[in-house]
């Protein structure tokens, strides 16, 4: 399978790699997919008083193609309010890494991920 | 350093040995003959040479040149073996097939197209460590089975089935006996005058050969009959039709004379590797090695990863050529459906690799492949949120998951 | 003296760019496996693929790749049968056996066998052919050039008429490749639905061939395991010989080599008929490179020895039918007594063969005729 030049390089040099303090009532995780699916993201989301988006780290496994989508979703995030991080879609995220129809699967568990973790935010946040 | 990549999928292919090409230069240039052709001496000395090559093969293996028949590779003796004589014995016997399911496609496929004729097949589970029980096997066999089809040796996780126990059992029940030994020649001594085994199936290019050539091997005594699968000029007594590739079968015949001489030495070696390249990833932490360890071929080491994803895998030890499963099924993103059937879960299944070693491997590049692996699965498993769960002692097969 | 060459029918030497084009992939890897090795395959069995498709003016992927001629007629007659509910086949009666073998076969699934007749020139008989479809006909195979004769038969025709009856035509373009213009796209406007070739008669390798097909027809394969050409030709690929045959697709001048043959086959031809000789099928329209004669009162088999000794090597009958000294089916069904069939030679040339061969084989064939004429005066 012929990957594109940008999913190698989130694969190569993946960022914001890591975990986020998944006690802190700031910090959103959201974990989608499951292992026999082949993929499995889990995202973090840490947002200031002002309610955006100050850091965001992942972890994947999963294939190439997944790993290079939840990388790239955690630069898209930094800096966003959740209202705006509601509107990445997985066209957006297929369309900038050039997936082929085969992987598209994976742009949706990342907008998924993107989901979750505001979810698990926001109900802290409601606690 | 070793020159990258690396090629460690003898399995999949082999490369031809340089003395194969040699021998076989000849025939594609002067001596171009169709074998076929009886009215002059372009066409005798091409059959000489088909002639030559069919003593070659059937020494390797301990047959008689009469035995063996020219085909265009494995896959096609496969679909001669079992169609062949599935068709030509379905009336005088019956209609039940057995098999395994852990049998390379090229097995698979033409048994489902039988059921798909009205052939009723069983596929034996094998046990864990990939070996079918004899006793399973038995009490499997009825009255109606018209046909057996166990491979040699597996494809992707190397095991050697019990081919002796298996075909004694086909005879005292009547039922013809096939073996797939593509993965088998040059591995593993074969005597087919001692074998209780009817049809055997070869392919050239898994043993330093050319593609697109391979052989069924059809025993005289007591003589097996099939149904012709490809009709025409009649070659092969009727067996199989189509002009010989002759410089294509002079290939094989070289490579099966080279495995025969130089194959005690060579699985030595091999194993020596194959050994090294186990101790060395043996120290990474939750890797599985997949299939019986002692009754295997030294060729090959399938290994699971625990807690990376296959084809994250393959992406990150693209300085290696390995395959995740079987070459031919690795177009699609299934696990492989051999360690399913080992019971391998799912998530173990797609992190295997398999490592096939061969003649032209050398220690520094099983050495170079230690080292690529354990930094290459370090990273994963930073990456990876299930590794992080492990670690944090958390049971994953109790997680609850959404599917999707 | 070198040997000189006359059976390009039976097998065409390899072109030496031929088998520069394949030596690197002697070594190739498996063209299923995802890594460099097995890209580098893919690439070129795709290229090849291309080549191939443009010699005969289909698109890649109408094309499936087997083993060779017979096997593409198996794949061609089996595989488009499979999907058809049995009715008739039709086929000509001077079919190869890769195909007469396999539409023979075919009644054990319940297909009517029916070959329609050729006249005395070797053409199908066209009023016989109609009146043969009037039975409900699914599957027709009628072969392009014939491999003895050469013949060529009238295909845009007998497919038009298949079509009117909705049944799929199959043709075997094995002796038509490189000798003749062929061009899937327009034959399959005519009705064509999937022909046959095979490289080792172009000068490509042996053990290559191709199913060109409609891909509107419900192909199904007949060699099953590993999925490869879409699943319709299970096995791993041939890919020195497939990219063989590529190359030679991709040199092919067809118009050229049938001129420089034809006028070698005029020569031939004049000198065969003056020392006596029959040729068969000579005022039909045939292959230029194909003569197939006869010595009325000359054994064959011995007039075909004499010319090997003499250094020239002709065909007997076909290649194909290996090992058989019945006179060929395809003159008795020409109407030729089995006597005169008896004594049948093939002459078949490519654009290698100079004026220079022709002659000296002229000079050959007359004394050998004129040593087995002695010895039988001395047996009489
Ligand atoms: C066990 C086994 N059987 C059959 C085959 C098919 O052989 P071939 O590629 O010669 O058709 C292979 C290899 O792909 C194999 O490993
Ligand atoms: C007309 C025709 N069809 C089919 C074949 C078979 O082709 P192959 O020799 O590639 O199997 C031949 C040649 O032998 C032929 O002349």
């Amino acid at each position: 399978m012929a990957y594109s030049d940008k999913v190698l390089d989130h694969y190569e040099n993946p960022r914001n790699v890591g975990a986020l303090d998944k006690n802190d009532d700031h910090v959103g995780t959201g974990m989608v997919g499951a292992p026999a699916c082949g993929d499995v993201m889990k995202l973090q989301i840490r947002v200031n008083d002002d309610g955006i988006i100050e850091d965001a780290k992942f972890k994947t496994y999963g294939c190439g193609s997944a790993i290079a989508s939840s990388s790239l979703v955690t630069e898209w995030l930094k800096g966003k309010n959740l209202d705006q991080a509601m509107t990445i879609k997985n066209s957006d995220i297929a369309e900038e890494l050039a997936l082929p129809p085969v992987k598209i699967h994976c742009s949706v568990l990342a907008e998924d991920a993107i989901k979750a973790a505001i979810a698990d935010l926001k109900q802290k946040q409601a606690a | 350093m070793s020159k990258t990549p690396i090629y460690l999928d003898y399995s999949a292919t082999t490369p031809v040995d340089k003395r194969v090409a040699e021998a076989m230069i000849p025939y594609l240039t002067e001596k171009f003959g169709n074998p076929a052709s009886r009215s002059h001496s372009f066409g005798w000395e091409a059959d000489d040479a088909v002639e030559n090559a069919r003593e070659q093969v059937a020494a390797l293996v301990n047959a008689d040149s009469k035995e063996i028949v020219w085909t265009s590779g494995a896959t096609e003796s496969n679909n001669l073996a079992i169609k062949g004589a599935a068709n030509f014995y379905a009336a005088s016997k019956g209609k039940h097939i057995i098999t395994v399911m852990t049998e390379h496609k090229a097995v698979i496929d033409p048994v489902r197209e039988l059921e798909r004729q009205g052939f009723e097949a069983t596929f034996l589970e094998p046990e864990p460590n990939g070996l079918v029980d004899i006793a399973k096997f038995k009490a499997a066999l009825r009255p109606d089975t018209v046909l057996a089809s166990v491979m040699l040796v597996n494809n992707e996780i190397g095991v050697i089935q019990d081919i002796e126990a298996i075909g004694n059992l086909c005879r005292a029940n009547g039922t013809i006996f096939h073996v797939d030994a593509a993965q088998a020649t040059g591995k593993v001594e074969i005597n087919l005058e001692k074998l209780p085994v009817d049809l055997m199936s070869f392919s050239a290019h898994k043993t330093y050969g050319p593609k697109g050539i391979g052989a069924l091997y059809v025993r005289r005594k007591p003589r097996v009959r099939l149904e012709a699968q490809m009709h025409g000029g009649g070659h092969e007594r009727g067996f199989r039709s189509g002009t010989l590739p002759t410089h294509q079968i002079v290939g094989m015949g070289e490579a099966f004379r080279i495995a025969k001489d130089e194959m005690a030495l060579e699985n030595a070696r091999i194993r020596r590797l194959r050994d090294k390249l186990l101790a060395g990833l043996s120290e990474i932490e939750e890797v599985y090695v997949n299939g019986d360890l002692k009754q295997r071929v030294p060729h090959n080491l399938n290994i699971s990863f625990n807690y990376v994803e296959g084809e994250s895998l393959i992406m990150a030890v693209k300085d290696i050529a390995v395959s995740s499963g079987s070459a031919c099924t690795s177009a699609s993103l299934e696990p492989s459906y051999v360690l399913r059937a080992l019971g391998r879960s799912d998530e173990l299944a797609h992190s295997s690799i398999r490592f096939s070693i061969g003649r032209y491997t050398t220690e520094e590049d099983v050495d170079y492949t230690i080292d690529l692996l354990k930094t290459k699965i370090e990273k994963l498993r930073e990456l990876s949120p299930l590794w992080e769960m492990f670690q944090e002692g958390i049971d994953i097969s109790k997680v609850e998951w959404a599917a999707h | 003296m070198d040997a000189v060459y006359f059976d390009h029918n039976a097998s065409s030497p390899l072109d030496e760019r031929v088998l520069a084009a394949m030596m690197p992939y002697l070594a190739s890897g498996n063209a299923s496996s995802r890594h460099s090795f097995g890209r580098k395959a893919r690439e070129a069995v795709d290229t090849a693929r291309q080549q191939v498709a443009e010699s005969l003016g289909a698109h890649p992927t109408q094309l499936v790749f087997t083993s060779g001629g017979t096997e593409s007629d198996n794949l061609g007659l089996l595989g488009i049968g499979a999907n058809l509910k049995p009715s008739q086949i039709l086929v000509s009666a001077v079919e190869h056996p890769a195909v007469m073998r396999t539409a023979e076969a075919m009644r054990r699934q319940g297909w009517a066998l029916r070959k329609v007749g050729v006249g005395a020139e070797g053409l199908v008989r066209i009023d016989d052919f109609f009146a043969a479809l009037e039975v409900p006909t699914g599957l027709v195979s009628v072969m392009m050039a014939n491999n003895e004769t050469g013949v060529v038969q009238d295909i845009a025709t007998m497919a038009e008429l298949a079509k009117q009856r909705k049944a799929v035509f199959h043709t075997d373009a094995v002796q038509g490749l490189g000798k003749m213009p062929i061009n899937f796209a327009e034959l399959n406007r005519h009705g064509v639905g999937a022909l046959s070739v095979s490289a080792h008669k172009i000068g490509g390798p042996q053990g290559a061939g191709a199913l060109v097909f409609d891909k509107k027809l419900d192909l199904r394969a007949i060699q099953f395991g590993g999925g490869q050409e879409k699943g319709l030709r299970g096995g791993s690929e041939n890919v020195a010989a497939i990219v063989g045959f590529g190359a030679a697709c991709s040199i092919l001048k067809v118009q050229q080599s049938a001129q420089h043959t034809h006028q070698l086959r005029e020569v031939l031809e004049q000198g065969i008929t003056e020392l006596g000789g029959v040729i068969f099928g000579a005022s039909a329209k045939r292959l230029s490179n194909t003569s197939f004669f006869a010595f009325p009162d000359v054994d064959g088999e011995t007039l075909v020895v004499a010319l090997d000794r003499a250094g020239f090597a002709v065909a007997s009958g076909s290649a194909c039918s290996s090992d058989s000294t019945d006179p060929s089916p395809v003159l008795l069904a020409m109407g030729v007594m089995p006597e005169l069939a008896q004594g049948a030679v093939r002459v078949s040339l490519n654009h290698s063969n100079t004026m220079q061969e022709v002659q000296d084989f002229l000079k050959a064939l007359n004394h050998a005729l004129k040593k087995m004429q002695q010895l039988a005066a001395i047996a009489a």
